[in-house]
């Protein structure tokens, strides 16, 4: 499958300022490990060493909270996007 | 008297106020009645800063009867840039000071209560209980936390808002069968991870955009109109003028709004793992005048400067390299080699949090400059930029 995964700018500088990039996969995981694979610097910044989620980092599949659609094994099709939102505090 | 038995018996309008709020009353949707709601609202604002700044403007603009103001901070030359309820002759004041004077001009109807304190574990659910909706305008992952959970507790909805250089995010909370914070961010992210506005800066105008959001919805939850941010998430891309909306559940698993096993306040510093920097367990400090002694007699030292890219070409210590605090762990092996390794960044705390992840990695002989660059600007060498 072919997935555009959305990066917020604080995490871009670590995909050569890449905003949106294409990704190939069958589930959310195998996406993003794609991307990991093209950026290595990433990979710490998107799951822990065991390659869970973090609690501080929200992944959507189109809108939705991948927690309530399999986590990373949630299964993506052609054309669906990947949304990466980490917590920031600032105010 | 909650906000439901006040509705029954909504405060009066002057001849003044009916003119002041014309656009208001012209609303169908606001009209008399919406307008007195507003003046028996009770808003409280956490946090008077970038997104306490709109939020009181527009706020009592709007003719919120009662806003509360926490924070206790003074008005800093760098504030200015952004938070545009306070001015350049208030520079040193304290903002809540600032505040009453600029919102009881906008708006002398409006009535100011003001908490110069810290919100804590301790006063937190005393000082919310006396108001109808509660504004997350503070600028740390502890505060969110406490403001989270202290609202789920005592039942009132969290306008939620939060910004870091060009982005934003914004929701309503502890709404009775919507998410919370917890929800959404189950856990903070590690001490040092996401640099703060005065480590990685801000455009200026960006809490502007989120207050002002947050603002909004302020006003729908007092009227009862609209649909709120209550159950979505909304990301703000201001390089782009991008908006998207993502849903937010409820997460069952949530231990405040979710298992309900979370019945009180906790130590939220703690929490966010901040304890142990603060206090600084079991890392070395080395003062300015001390580095500044073993230079002088020759130590070999690897001098690193670990705040974001922006602070370091603002001016850094002679001699520094650059390994910003994300990059710590990653980069180990340029460490070491017999020298002396001392870390330094603004004030002493990211530095701390380096060290620990240096002695963490088996490097011995590890310092962090205590006080960081705003000490050596005041003891050893005042002409580095302040900032």
């Amino acid at each position: 499958m072919s997935i555009t995964v959305h990066l917020p700018t604080m995490l871009a500088r670590l995909a050569g300022d890449a905003r949106s990039l294409e990704a190939r996969g069958g589930t959310v995981g195998e996406a993003l490990g794609d991307v990991i694979g093209r950026f290595p610097a990433l990979g710490p910044r998107l799951r822990d060493e065991a390659g869970k989620p973090y609690g501080f980092v929200t992944f959507y599949l189109n809108d939705e909270d991948i927690r309530f659609q399999g986590g990373f094994a949630a299964p993506v099709a052609d054309g669906d996007e990947v949304i990466v939102v980490p917590t920031v505090a600032g105010g | 008297m909650d906000h439901a038995q006040r509705l029954t018996e909504l405060p009066e309008l002057s001849a003044e106020e009916l003119q002041r709020y014309s656009r208001h009353l012209l609303l169908p949707e606001v009209g008399l009645e919406g307008q007195r709601r507003l003046k028996a609202g009770r808003v409280l604002l956490v946090g008077a800063g970038g997104l306490g700044s709109p939020l009181g403007l527009y706020l009592a603009a709007a003719g919120v009867g009662h806003l509360g103001i926490v924070d206790f901070d003074v008005v800093d030359v760098t504030n200015l840039q952004r938070q545009v309820l306070h001015g350049t002759r208030d520079v040193g004041r304290p903002k809540l000071d600032s505040a009453r004077d600029r919102l009881l001009d906008v708006n002398p109807h409006t009535h100011i209560e003001t908490y110069e304190t810290r919100l804590t574990s301790e006063n937190a659910l005393d000082i919310i209980a006396g108001y109808d909706v509660v504004v997350d305008g503070t600028d740390n992952f502890p505060t969110r936390y406490l403001v989270n959970d202290a609202c789920v507790l005592g039942g009132k909805p969290n306008v939620y808002g939060s910004i870091f250089r060009f982005e934003g995010q914004a929701s309503v909370f502890a709404t009775p069968e919507g998410p919370c914070y917890r929800c959404l961010f189950r856990e903070p992210p590690p001490p040092g991870l996401v640099p703060s506005c005065a480590e990685g800066g801000v455009l200026g105008v960006l809490p502007g955009l989120v207050g002002t959001i947050q603002a909004t919805e302020t006003l729908k939850i007092l009227l009862g109109i609209g649909d709120t941010l209550a159950g979505r998430l909304l990301l703000v891309d201001a390089l782009r003028m991008q908006f998207r909306t993502l849903k937010l559940k409820r997460d069952p698993q949530c231990p405040v709004c979710g298992t309900r096993t979370l019945r009180e306040l906790i130590d939220y510093e703690d929490f966010c793992g901040l304890r142990a920097v603060h206090t600084g367990t079991g890392v070395a400090e080395v003062t300015p005048a001390e580095l500044v002694a073993w230079r002088a007699r020759g130590d070999a030292i690897d001098l690193v400067d670990v705040r974001e890219p922006g602070e370091w070409a603002l001016g850094h210590l002679p001699g520094a390299r650059h390994v910003p605090l994300g990059t710590v762990a990653s980069a180990l092996d340029t460490f070491g080699g017999g020298r002396t390794t001392v870390l330094y960044c603004k004030g002493g705390t990211r530095s701390a949090q380096a060290a620990r992840i240096l002695s963490e990695g088996g490097l011995t002989n590890v310092w962090s400059l205590a006080g960081g660059i705003l000490r050596w600007r005041a003891e050893v060498d005042p002409t580095l930029p302040n900032y």
